[in-house]
């Protein structure tokens, strides 16, 4: 039954998008501004996008439209509209949503932005849009050794891929340093320092598409945490225990031959440029019993300051990452309870904490995050900004007898940009925090209830 | 609990004192637990919660296949990650005692959902078990000499500072709970040795099980009760109560002592055991002549005396043939090489260098007894002279103990271990002897003995007193009294014939006030020195993880944690089944931390397969890299302390790599590698030394850190400074250049010319070659 009613509900959304996909071809981009920043290993598109509606009805939201291979590494698209003027600009916004199109050329990916308020005929409207990608930078060489500088290649279009016709383009790639060992040269292009230039180009049919490859020169730390769990567990005795559990993985160009120790340390400018052997963590404000260890011990060498808006721990993994090298440590601390679980006015209460991955400029390719809610909480659910499977578990702790509930959130492919606040809400009842020191007490209690009943039974047959 | 029922209506001002003294030792005895433990908890302080070391990285490892796998599983296991390419039977040649006991607490904590890791329980095992064989060495000592002297040797025990060596938190080691299972059977022996009661006979059969799985030390045990009991018979001490201490021990013991894999037949077949076998037939003999002289007249005694050692002659002319050809038959005479060495002291120096290279297993100096038993040392002549007086069964037990194990601790510095709970419990009885003729006197000389005097140094001896005054007025009163296990237990003899005669003695032995006030403050100085000199071993020298060094500079502490950073860096950057070759000193760290499989461990049992990597490392670089390439290893892992300072390292070794390889491959010699005699690495070294593989692969590359290649062990400059490595690579070295790891190369391919050229000499020599003379593999 529920099977039939979700056919039903799919064959409904195909109709119903079918009218609003034939207004979209109503659509023009009057003028299109993309900067590309590859200064890092993460991806970041800024598309500033001047929208017209030159059909005849209004226009309720248009596509965005993404190559097979972005869409896979696509972590995140966020869209605000721009209105008033220069002086006084306002930023709203917008709900950004991935799309199905029935009849995607090639496999185009969409997401669909809704307007503020449907865009009348003849109106105009200003987009800022925002989308990183993640994987995006293949190394090329391969593989390097120890005194050569990371190489990579980027695969874009010269040109925006979009569904609606472009009237006028550019498109600005920065490099992270003036080493730039060659791109394609789509006319009118040139490249001035960090900075290369494509376009404008004007009049550009729906889907047009024009590759280019840029092979460059990026040392920035390839850190791909390949897989993350984090471990919130509420305890209503007053604290939050955050574990977290990293497989770190240096993303780059992968390391070849001889790791020669007298050349990292005492050429560092010219030996393992692309290696990295710091990180950073930005750990909430009021952090205490912070660890940092891995499975066979405690790791020295790490800092943490703490503030006042937050606390940071700058720490070094073992050894310094190379391309391709690995390593997995975990960062445990507590934060007092009260910053961060509250009570709403139904009686339920919620947790409010950040999303994502602490570490700065780091892909995190698989996240899963479990929060560990009291023994005999009832009722719970996560409310986030952007979509994640959702999973219930049950984890048995000290002395656990039902069991505590685990809401288990997993999302792939994150990034900074994905710490957000998310809240848990759920039910529970402050006696069940009694629960275990009553067994404890009634478990020496009946020690010694049963060593008085010892001493005083006589368990002899015969009486002497 | 006995506290709980004395108090009545009725009660005397003695049952009353017999209770508060009671209460008194369980409050003592709990303190003293709490001081066993924590006192052990300064290297997780210091530190952190580590398992420390080598050995205990094994039985870590161990243990966390039996948690993970089951105890079916850890019997059958076969471990192909150690000792390429033969493996290992861990089930069949481990002492599964430590194991099992904590992989039993780890299941009992987690089915209570009390979910503590593998490694905790691992690393707080040892100090739990200290505090347990100080209760148990406050048992013994009661026996012998009454509770007093039980607690004195129970917080001797508690921080004695040998024992604290073997036992901090993460020394996860076999002694760790082996100790324990040694006193306790040592006190179940006694105890069945006093009471005459096969409960407790079958408890210290049940004991000495548990001992031979904890460790191979329990041939101790099978050997000091029956010279115990040889010497009860020879002093014509022997009672029925001393056969049924030994018979059953015997029989029982032997057949649990075969379950475990380890020992198997052995319980029955080496010379270890066969002291045990001897006094047990001498025993039924003895028993047999009493039991004969009993039922006889002494005339037709006579008679049958003259029969029976006739007969018996004949019998033991017998038994001493089979046991002599059956010794002969073995070329060790039966006996295993550490058992060897410890009767003759330099057995392994001269026959087995890999049990004389282990620093443990050499003779300890005088220092290192003052370090490890301190005071200690002082107060055992006057504890043997407690003992004498009056001379009981228990306490010739003690001084015999004590006799052997100075002996054994002199043969071998990791036996003073076994000293330590002699000296201990010999320390307390002197302690407690001495504290009582004090204050008795001191309380004679006050008049009125009634004066309870609630001095600090007077509450050693308060237990004592109590107990011994209450044993005799219960064993009046115990025909009243309800028999409660605590009656019965009152009721044997020993125990109260020393009181009776120490009461006597109370008044012959009575000092002046002021001698015995000056000797108290003395006594109590010297306790107060044993305290601090304990807690500063603990704190200082015992406690390092050696896994990870700690310096003090001027700008703070410096952490060394080199081999930790190697080893994951193995763990995660290499393939999980890639071989990695190093001295056989960091194989159960290997295994454990970096989970490859390693060439050699620490369990030594293949000497040719030692004698093989050392071979490689004495060898030159092309000699090195086709034994390494025949053995499949692909790293090779040297550690390599010139740059810091760190002493104990390969170069350091490298000496007993040469004697071990040598020993098995003649072409190895030691003088080649030494100049008049001497070892050294600078210009002078021969160039054998300058050429082998140890040595390129500690010193490459190092000149260039301070363009000299100063090394800050040997204190001089390297010899050969700037040289290339042909066959290896270096892949990782660590931030402190202490550890050093290397990649065989690939075999190079064959130039199509070349190789016709060296056909012939490819037969012998050529890279693939594996018919090489000076390749031990083939």
């Amino acid at each position: 039954m529920a099977a039939r009613i979700g056919i039903f509900a799919v064959v409904v959304a195909v109709f119903l998008s079918i009218p609003a996909f034939s207004s979209a071809q109503d659509l023009q981009i009057v003028n299109a501004e993309r900067r590309i920043d590859l200064s890092s290993h993460i991806v970041k598109d800024f598309l500033t996008l001047k929208v017209e509606n030159i059909g005849i009805s209004p226009a309720a939201e248009m596509l965005l439209a993404f190559s097979p291979t972005q869409i896979k590494n696509l972590a995140m698209v966020q869209a605000l509209a721009i209105t008033g003027k220069k002086k006084k600009k306002t930023y709203l916004p917008l709900d950004v949503k991935p799309a199905e199109q029935p009849d995607a050329p090639n496999d185009t990916g969409y997401y669909r932005v809704t307007f503020v308020s449907p865009l009348g005929p003849g109106e105009t409207v200003s987009l800022e849009v925002l989308y990183i990608l993640t994987n995006s930078l293949e190394p090329f060489p391969v593989e390097i050794t120890q005194s050569e500088s990371q190489l990579v290649y980027y695969h874009d279009s010269a040109v925006i891929l979009s569904p609606y016709h472009v009237k006028q383009q550019t498109t600005f790639v920065k490099t992270p340093s003036t080493r730039v060992e060659s791109f394609t040269s789509i006319e009118p292009a040139n490249r001035a320092g960090k900075e290369i230039k494509y376009g404008p180009y004007e009049n550009r049919a729906s889907y047009s598409y024009a590759p280019v490859i840029i092979h460059f020169e990026n040392n920035s730390p390839f850190a791909v945490v390949e897989e993350l769990v984090r471990e919130i567990e509420i305890s209503h005795w007053g604290s939050l225990q955050i574990t977290e559990h990293y497989r770190l993985t240096h993303g780059g160009a992968r390391h070849k031959g001889v790791f020669s120790r007298v050349d990292y340390q005492s050429k560092r400018s010219v030996s393992g440029a692309s290696s990295f052997n710091a990180l950073l963590a930005v750990l909430p404000p009021r952090v205490n019993s912070v660890y940092y260890r891995d499975d066979i011990g405690n790791i020295s060498t790490s800092h943490l300051r703490t503030g006042f808006r937050k606390s940071e721990l700058e720490f070094e993994p073992r050894y310094p990452l190379f391309g391709g090298w690995r390593a997995t440590f975990i960062i445990g601390y507590r934060v007092p309870l009260e910053d961060y679980l509250f009570e709403a006015s139904d009686g339920r209460r919620y947790l409010n904490f950040t999303f994502g991955c602490p570490l700065v400029e780091t892909i995190v390719n698989k996240l899963t995050i479990k929060v560990v809610l009291p023994e005999g909480s009832k009722d719970p659910y996560a409310i986030l900004p952007f979509t994640v499977n959702q999973d219930l578990q049950v984890k048995y702790s000290y002395l656990d007898i039902v069991g505590r509930t685990v809401v288990v959130l997993q999302k792939d492919n994150v990034v900074p940009t994905h710490n957000v606040p998310f809240q848990v809400y759920y039910t529970f009842k402050p006696i069940y925090m009694l629960a275990e020191p009553f067994m404890l007490v009634s478990a020496f209690f009946f020690v010694f209830v049963a060593s008085l009943a010892y001493v005083h039974i006589d368990l002899n047959i015969a009486r002497k | 609990m006995a506290a709980l029922e004395s108090p009545q209506p009725a009660a005397t001002t003695t049952a009353m004192r017999h209770a508060f003294g009671n209460v008194l030792s369980v409050l003592i005895l709990v303190l003293i637990g709490v001081l066993a433990f924590s006192i052990r908890l300064f290297s997780v302080i210091k530190y952190e919660s580590v398992i420390h070391e080598f050995d205990p990285y094994f039985n870590y490892r161990v243990t966390q296949f039996l948690s993970k796998n089951g105890i079916y599983e850890f019997w059958n296991w076969f471990d192909d990650r150690t000792w390429y390419p033969l493996g290992r039977v861990i089930g069949g040649t481990v002492y599964p005692g430590l194991t099992l006991t904590a992989g039993t607490i780890w299941w009992v904590l987690n089915s209570l959902n009390i979910p503590l890791s593998v490694e905790t329980v691992c690393v707080f095992t040892a100090p739990v078990f200290s505090a347990f064989a100080s209760w148990a060495t406050y048992l013994l000592t009661k026996e012998v000499k009454g509770s007093g002297a039980g607690l004195a040797a129970a917080v001797l025990l508690a921080m004695v500072p040998s024992y604290i060596s073997r036992s901090v938190a993460g020394s996860y080691d076999n002694e760790a709970v082996a100790i324990f299972a040694l006193i306790f059977t040592f006190y179940l022996y006694i105890k069945t040795l006093n009471t005459g009661s096969l409960f407790y006979a079958t408890l210290n059969a049940l004991a000495y099980f548990y001992m031979v799985c904890s460790w191979g030390g329990y041939t101790f045990i099978i050997n000091l009760i029956p010279m115990h009991v040889l010497l009860c018979i020879v002093t014509g001490r022997y009672s029925p109560r001393l056969y049924i201490a030994y018979a059953p021990l015997v029989v029982l013991g032997t057949l649990l002592a075969a379950l475990v894999p380890v020992v198997g037949f052995n319980a029955v077949l080496t010379s270890e055991h066969f002291a045990s076998f001897l006094v047990f037939i001498i025993i039924h003999v003895v028993a047999l002549v009493y039991y004969i002289k009993g039922i006889l007249t002494p005339k037709m005694f006579k008679v049958a005396v003259t029969l029976v050692v006739s007969i018996g002659m004949v019998v033991c002319f017998i038994v001493v043939a089979i046991l002599v050809a059956l010794v002969a038959s073995s070329p060790t005479g039966g006996w295993s090489g550490r058992s060897l060495s410890l009767l003759d002291p330099t057995y392994a120096s001269k026959y087995i260098p890999i049990i004389a290279s282990v620093s443990e297993h050499q003779p300890p100096t005088w220092p290192s007894y003052f370090m490890d038993i301190n005071v200690l040392a002082f107060l055992v002549p006057a504890g043997i002279i407690a003992c004498f007086s009056p001379l009981s069964d228990s306490s010739s037990f003690v001084v015999l103990y004590i006799v052997m194990s100075v002996y054994f601790s002199g043969v071998m510095v990791r036996l003073m271990l076994v000293l330590a709970p002699a000296a201990c419990i010999m320390s307390g009885i002197a302690l407690s002897q001495a504290f009582d003729v004090f204050t008795g006197s001191i309380k004679y000389q006050l008049g009125g003995s009634s004066n309870s005097t609630d001095n600090a140094e007077d509450t050693n001896n308060a237990p004592k007193d109590d107990a011994s005054a209450g044993k005799t007025d219960k064993g009046e009163e115990i025909v009243k009294e309800r028999s409660s296990k605590k009656g019965k237990k009152k009721e044997r003899e020993p125990a109260d014939k020393p009181s009776v005669k120490s009461k006597a003695k109370k008044k012959a032995l009575v000092l002046p006030l002021e001698t015995s006030i000056v000797a108290l403050l003395l006594l109590i100085m010297l306790g107060a020195f044993y305290v601090i000199h304990c807690v500063w071993a603990a704190a200082e020298a015992y406690s390092a993880p050696s896994i990870v060094l700690t310096s003090q500079s001027r700008d703070g502490l410096h952490v060394f944690d080199d081999f930790r950073e190697s080893y994951a860096w193995l763990s995660h950057n290499t393939d999980v089944d890639d071989k990695v070759a190093s001295w056989w000193d960091y194989g159960y760290q290997t295994t454990a931390m970096a989970n490859r499989t390693v060439i050699v461990d620490n369990n030594t049992w293949n000497n040719t397969h030692i004698a093989t990597v050392g071979t490689a490392m004495s060898s030159p670089e092309k000699a090195a890299w086709e034994i390494f390439n025949s053995l499949d290893v692909k790293y090779v892992l040297v550690v390599f302390g010139g740059l810091i300072g760190y002493p104990s390292d390969d170069i350091n070794k490298f000496l007993w790599m040469v004697r071990i390889g040598g020993g098995v491959f003649p072409h190895i010699k030691e003088a080649d590698y030494l100049r008049d005699g001497q070892y050294r690495i600078d210009s002078e070294a021969t160039p054998t030394m300058l050429n082998c593989l140890m040595y390129k692969l500690s010193y490459y590359r190092f000149v260039e850190t301070d363009g000299k290649g100063y090394d800050r062990v040997r204190r001089t400059e390297i010899g050969k400074k700037h040289f290339k490595l042909t066959h290896f690579e270096e892949v990782f070295t660590s931030h402190h250049w202490m550890v050093r790891i290397y990649k065989l190369k690939p075999a190079r391919n064959r130039i199509r010319g070349r190789a016709k050229k060296l056909k012939s000499k490819t037969t012998s020599s050529g890279w693939s070659s594996k018919s090489e003379k000076k390749n031990p593999w083939v």
